[in-house]
């Protein structure tokens, strides 16, 4: 397998950290080598968020990710800002509900997820993020469906047990 | 050995220090390394330890120290400007000869600086930022697992010298994630072993015994020379037992990096990306920071052109490399500053600029 560096990006308050562990989460579970690396900063809810994760057979040196191989953006600037740091033949995935200028490269390959509209339809758009994670993990095979769906058990288990059978739906609702 | 789980740096240091046998714990917030007072205030207390926040870095140093002539282990942790306002208790602490874990989770300075990483804090901790013959203790890990296994094997290594023992963490070690397999939990010290293991605790005179007596001030000189000779020996010995390094690909480089920390992880990425481009490329990756590991220079292949310090400060390192390089082979330098970190590819492009100004 070949090491997959991805990179989420977004406003902070989308979940971006989180589905990024998330994915982190899922890879160790599949015995796989991963490092999660959050940015950090006097960052809020509006301002933007990102992380990289890197996931691989082999041990792996660096966390930090100069040439994605895939991007995930959950908004506009992210797209502006961090389409230049894919690698060539990289996957692009747009929440297109808020992504209205897609790619402009033409050497990548861009997957437009309604994520927004979707998790509105679903009555909670705060769950766009479990939408895309589900979409990614499905076009991507990064990490298998089943330690996925045991993440998501753990990380709405407690008092955020309420909002597991919706988010399990968010996960599944791109096929 | 537990199973491997997925851990933020800063709780996993954290928990190291419990597992460790570490009971108290002073601090004071600072960015990057929040998590660990707000692990060990939820944490400790469950173990019959205790967590203090204190109103300031200068009062944690204090509290730390205080708590330690009791004979419990503790555990300080902060970041670069807060370490810089505790100097003065670490060159108490040597000179009494109080062992304490410190962790540094550094960002960028100088003064109040920024809030990414950073290592301009290596003069600092390896010269000491106190007054004073003393001497610390420095391990610069890379990875959150060996930054867990040191953190444990420091508060052993502390006890066993009577002194401060220091980890220099940074931001992007603090604030990542990945999987680690954590140290078993050492059994909570009773204050019975204590009395026996370390007789210079302060723990009440129980109504027959001399005084005992820990003190930094030793107004006589000749008294004081005694003491600064007595742990120079304590120096000489650390100086023998504790350089730890690892390298890797020494054999045939054109150029060797040295590197710790963060920064030796991107560069062990741009190695690989030079050796795609035909350029040989190897790595001294200091482990302890003082005593400086002199001794993994002499692995250095005649063949090499040239070594280069790769650090997160401006030629901090470089001083010391020079040093064990000892005139053998060029020392060029570089870096970032002020939180800013290099990607691989820069590394490589600098690395390529280097060789070829000295072509």
């Amino acid at each position: 397998m070949a090491t997959h560096k991805i990179l989420i990006a977004g406003f902070g308050g989308q979940g971006i950290i989180l589905i990024g562990q998330m994915l982190a989460y899922a890879a160790m579970m599949d015995n796989k080598e991963v490092t999660f690396l959050p940015s950090y900063g006097p960052e809020m809810r509006g301002g933007t968020a990102n992380c990289t994760i890197v996931i691989s057979d082999s041990p792996i040196s660096c966390p930090l990710v100069d040439k994605a191989t895939c991007l995930v953006v959950m908004n506009q600037p992210s797209l502006a800002k961090y389409e230049d740091m894919v690698e060539p033949g990289g996957t692009v995935f747009i929440n297109s509900s808020l992504v209205k200028q897609g790619v402009k490269r033409s050497d990548l390959t861009e997957i437009a997820v309604e994520a927004g509209e979707l998790a509105i339809g679903l009555g909670n758009e705060k769950m766009a993020n479990i939408v895309m994670l589900g979409a990614l993990i499905r076009k991507m095979n990064f990490v298998s469906e089943e330690n996925m769906e045991k993440v998501l058990a753990k990380v709405f288990s407690g008092r955020k047990e309420h909002l597991l059978e919706g988010n399990r739906v968010a996960f599944h609702v791109v096929k | 050995m537990s199973e491997k789980q997925l851990m933020k740096g800063n709780e996993a240091f954290a928990e190291a220090a419990i597992r460790g046998g570490c009971r108290l714990y002073f601090g004071y917030p600072i960015t990057p390394q929040n998590e660990i007072p707000e692990y060990m205030s939820r944490e400790l207390d469950k173990v019959g330890g205790a967590f203090v926040q204190a109103e300031s870095e200068l009062a944690a140093v204090n509290m730390a120290y205080g708590g330690a002539l009791t004979g419990k282990n503790v555990f300080l942790s902060s970041s670069s400007p807060g370490i810089a306002l505790m100097q003065e208790g670490f060159s108490f602490m040597a000179s009494a000869e109080i062992p304490m874990v410190i962790l540094n989770v550094m960002r960028g300075g100088p003064g109040v600086g920024g809030i990414q990483p950073g290592q301009a804090d290596y003069r600092q901790a390896t010269r000491g930022g106190g007054n004073g013959d003393y001497h610390i203790p420095v391990y610069g890990p890379a990875s959150i697992q060996e930054t867990v296994n040191i953190i444990y094997d420091a508060v052993t290594l502390a006890d066993r010298y009577r002194n401060p023992v220091i980890i220099l963490a940074d931001g992007m070690l603090g604030q990542m994630m990945e999987p680690i397999i954590l140290p078993e939990a050492r059994e909570t010290v009773t204050e019975e072993e204590i009395r026996i293991q370390k007789p210079w605790a302060l723990l009440g005179h129980q109504d027959k015994k001399e005084r005992t007596v820990v003190k930094s001030l030793r107004l006589q000189p000749d008294d004081l020379e005694n003491h600064n000779n007595k742990m120079h020996e304590k120096y000489i010995e650390m100086m023998e037992e504790l350089p730890q390094y690892e390298s890797y690909r020494l054999e045939d480089a054109e150029v060797v990096f040295v590197s710790f920390g963060s920064m030796s992880r991107i560069v062990r990425e741009a190695m690989d990306h030079l050796a795609e481009q035909g350029i040989k490329a190897g790595m001294i990756r200091p482990i302890s920071l003082w005593p400086f590991p002199n001794k993994a220079f002499d692995e250095i292949s005649p063949k090499t052109k040239m070594v280069i310090s790769a650090e997160l400060s401006i030629g901090q390192m470089m001083d010391d490399v020079k040093c064990a390089v000892c005139g053998r082979f060029p020392v060029e330098l570089l870096y970032r500053t002020g939180g800013m970190v290099p990607t691989p590819l820069e590394v490589v492009e600098k690395t390529k600029a280097l060789l070829e100004v000295t072509k």
